[in-house]
């Protein structure tokens, strides 16, 4: 497209024939290559004629279909009109990590799907994310940072366990409020699911870093190598410690494997343990980093979720001649977003549906060398109303010398164990009030994916913001507990 | 950055100890239980079990063997460098009771990570026979250490250098046909903590190992430190490092930790190009 005349001076009917200004994007054959970003997001023009493409809804869907009900269509017009300061502040009043969720939230099934502009026949919605890439990367690239006026200190301490979305939320939020703000996480650095388990090239770690640094500059304190439940505990905290209130954001960190045989296999991975080797440990640069990752040629990929989607990616990316994707439902029932299928194919990553593991095939020394699989047909739909699958006795063998396994996580024990009159449902989960996140301990509060399982980073926020209102209530003695 | 303030070399250089300033750690650490340690920021992520703890000095002191270019990393760290991370403590501790005759064997660096075992047994009023297994004399380590925490202390060298000319096994043979022992303790190599094993079952003897697979986390977060106890998949660091002697299966971890051999001396040797 051209973009002679700015968006603004359009009229309404040549804004509604503006098409979906699409992202631009590394090329496949280069990204497949190279662990950098492959969305590379709009310039100002591209930004303003498709935030033009909305129709400014008097009662607008979108904004009910976002988790945390960023007031869109203001901030889009504010980027129509230029006032992207306006714009990034609209952003920022509903959520704290707006480069992060414009990346990686589901848009499509959020407030994208819900946008009346993509409900006319043969017309896309707009694009809201890309957008919210767009105002973010803005405000970080001109240094506009969300400044309010802190008030004096309150003098409460608060304890934030876990870096993750919901932690990193919490945290900015109370120490903005004037609380003195503590956030301790396990790993040696700060951003969770963001650092470890988001590939860099979906999600650049230099934006989850200005995130910390961020924080680090409205005086949260950051105590990394910390693993509440060991090196030092909840009530520890409370009574000890001096802390008036502890929020725990530990997130849904344990791998569910598939238990079946030769699972210990050399070459068998969990997603978990594939990202956080190629993430966090940077073994994609090894050996000037000194974690090592199998380099496989031949990866299969067991489940076809986000997480999937995100080791087969870097199986590519890390010089695998093949990578298959191997799921026992369709491509229709995959919970991945359709964008990262679309980006897996693109980058030469290869599905298999309905096929599902029986056994791990190894060699004499123990190293993988195929999967045993069963094919499978649809049948009866089971609770949640997906058809089931159902074996067909065909067996097929798929040969590979890595396979990730990556069906999804759950809660870990480590710190639920160890803090009493937490009470838990029957996955382990935290049990926390929905509105306020508050626990059945007083004084604890928990958000995000150690109280929803495996859930989005939105929703973490957005759970984090709710416990931030919380506690900071209790702790001016505005709400009883 | 936690600090080193104590170093000693022992067998010619190729054992290490470090005594690390870890005030948090140090003050809930017991005996079993392990740290991970990072040298710098492009460090990886290495599990050791804590020899000692001071816990009015708060400090932990670990023990190791240079074997890698990890290792060997670690062993350029001199008294007031540091290394980048340590976390802890983590990991199960040792279930220490009161039961009678306890044998401990301990096997290379292994003996190190016994000793406060050994202590904790002794002090629990066991009467404690420690084994300790090297290849010659100057790879036994910490015997003054042992042999003040343990009633009876016998020593084993592959070349008769000093103690028995023969394997730990052999000398525990001899304890368990003439003695009643409540429980045996075996920390070291994989084969030799299998052999031990091995042995306790025939004689139907209760018997406790201390695992140390290949880890990322330490916490349950990534299971690469799974291991197979009495045919179920267990997480080393979690559920261990300690575990059933008897259930273990020592060939599967055997291989696991073979898992980036390539990758190690590879590592190691681009190591040894840049220091020359
Ligand atoms: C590979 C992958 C891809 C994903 N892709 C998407 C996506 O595209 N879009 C999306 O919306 N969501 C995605 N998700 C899910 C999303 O990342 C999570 O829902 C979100 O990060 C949850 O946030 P959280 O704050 O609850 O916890 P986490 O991000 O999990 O953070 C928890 C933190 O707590 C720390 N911790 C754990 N235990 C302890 C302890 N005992 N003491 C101290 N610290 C502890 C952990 O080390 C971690 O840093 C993805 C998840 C994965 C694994
Ligand atoms: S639903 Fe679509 S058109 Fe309507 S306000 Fe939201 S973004 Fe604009
Ligand atoms: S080291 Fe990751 S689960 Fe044990």
């Amino acid at each position: 497209m051209d973009y002679e005349v700015e968006a603004k001076y359009l009229s309404k009917k040549e804004r509604r024939a503006i098409p979906r200004q699409s992202m631009p994007e590394q090329a496949p054959d280069v990204r497949n290559k190279d662990f950098s970003e492959v969305t590379l997001g709009f310039g100002l023009l591209e930004a303003q004629y498709e935030a033009a493409r909305c129709i400014q809804c008097k009662d607008p869907a979108c904004v009910k279909g976002c988790p945390v009900g960023i007031n869109i269509p203001a901030f889009l017009e504010q980027i129509v009109e230029g006032d992207l300061n306006g714009a990034i502040n609209t952003v920022w009043d509903r959520t704290a990590l707006p480069a992060v969720c414009g990346r990686v939230c589901p848009q499509e099934i959020q407030c994208e799907e819900v946008c009346v502009v993509g409900k006319k026949k043969g017309r896309e919605p707009v694009g809201i994310g890309n957008l919210e890439m767009f105002i973010a990367d803005w405000a970080r690239d001109t240094g506009v940072t969300n400044e309010v006026e802190i008030p004096p200190s309150t003098g409460k301490k608060v304890a934030v366990v876990g870096s993750g979305p919901a932690g990193i939320t919490v945290a900015g939020d109370l120490a903005k409020k004037g609380h003195d703000v503590t956030i301790y996480e396990a790993f040696h650095r700060a951003g969770g699911v963001l650092l470890y388990g988001i590939p860099e090239f979906r999600l650049a770690k230099s934006i989850v870093d200005y995130e910390i640094e961020q924080l680090k500059k409205l005086g949260v304190k950051i105590v990394c190598n910390t693993v509440v439940g060991r090196t030092v505990d909840v009530d520890e905290l409370i009574e000890e410690m001096g802390y008036d209130a502890v929020f725990i954001g530990v997130g849904a960190g344990l791998p569910n494997f598939l238990n079946i045989p030769g699972e210990d296999l050399n070459g068998v991975f969990s997603a978990n343990e594939y990202l956080t080797r190629a993430n966090l440990m940077k073994a994609f640069d090894f050996p000037k980093y000194d974690t090592p990752i199998i380099p496989g040629r031949n990866v299969a990929i067991l489940g076809a979720g986000n997480v999937a989607m995100d080791a087969a990616r870097t199986a590519i990316r890390l010089g695998a001649k093949k990578v298959t994707i191997v799921y026992r439902r369709t491509r229709e029932q995959s919970p991945s977003r359709k964008i990262e299928i679309h980006h897996a194919e693109q980058e030469g990553v290869q599905f298999k549906f309905l096929t599902s593991p029986l056994e791990f095939i190894g060699d004499a020394n123990g190293k993988l060398v195929g999967i045993n699989c069963e094919k499978m047909e649809l049948g009866e739909p089971d609770e949640g109303g997906r058809a089931r699958p159902i074996p067909t006795g065909e067996h097929e063998y798929i040969d590979c010398d890595l396979a990730i396994i990556s069906i999804g996580t759950s809660a870990n024990p480590l710190l639920t164990k160890t803090t009493e009159n937490l009470k838990l449902n029957k996955w382990g989960n935290i049990e926390a009030d929905r509105r306020t996140g508050k626990t059945t301990k007083k004084g604890v509060w928990a958000g995000g994916d150690i109280t929803l399982g495996q859930a989005t980073v939105i929703l973490a926020m957005g759970m984090g913001r709710d416990a931030a209102n919380s506690i900071d209530a209790y702790l001016k003695g505005e709400e009883e507990w | 950055m936690y600090k080193i303030v104590r170093r000693e070399e022992m067998a010619h250089g190729t054992i290490i100890l470090n005594e690390i300033e870890a005030p948090q750690i140090a003050k809930k650490a017991k005996a079993g239980q392990f740290v991970i340690l990072i040298a710098n920021e492009r460090g990886e992520r290495i599990p050791l079990t804590m020899a000692d703890v001071d816990k009015e000095k708060g400090t932990i002191t670990i023990i190791y063997m240079i074997v890698g270019k990890s290792t060997r990393l670690f062993s350029t760290l001199k008294v007031g460098d540091g290394y980048s991370d340590v976390v802890g403590p983590l990991g199960q501790p040792t279930h220490i009771e009161k039961k009678g005759t306890v044998v401990c064997v301990g096997g290379g660096t292994g003996t190190a990570v016994l000793h406060p075992i050994t202590r904790a047994m002794y002090q629990a009023g066991n009467r404690v026979i420690a084994i300790v297994g090297a290849r010659n004399k100057d790879y036994i380590i910490m015997k003054e250490q042992m042999q003040n925490v343990s009633h009876e202390l016998r020593i084993c060298t592959d070349d008769g250098s000093e103690g028995r000319h023969g394997f730990v096994t052999e000398e525990l043979k001899e304890i368990l046909e003439s003695e009643d022992v409540a429980e045996v303790v075996a920390i070291g190599p994989v084969p030799m903590m299998k052999f031990v094993s091995k042995l306790t079952k025939e004689y139907g003897v209760p018997t406790t190992v201390s695992l140390n697979p290949i880890m990322i986390d330490g916490t349950g977060m990534c299971g690469g430190c799974r291991v197979t106890i009495g045919g179920m998949t267990k997480f080393a660091c979690v559920d261990g490092p300690e575990f059933d002697g008897h259930q273990v299966d020592f060939d599967g971890l055997m291989r696991r930790l073979l898992a980036y051999k390539t990758e190690e001396e590879h590592s190691e040797n681009c190591f040894f190009e840049q220091e020359a």
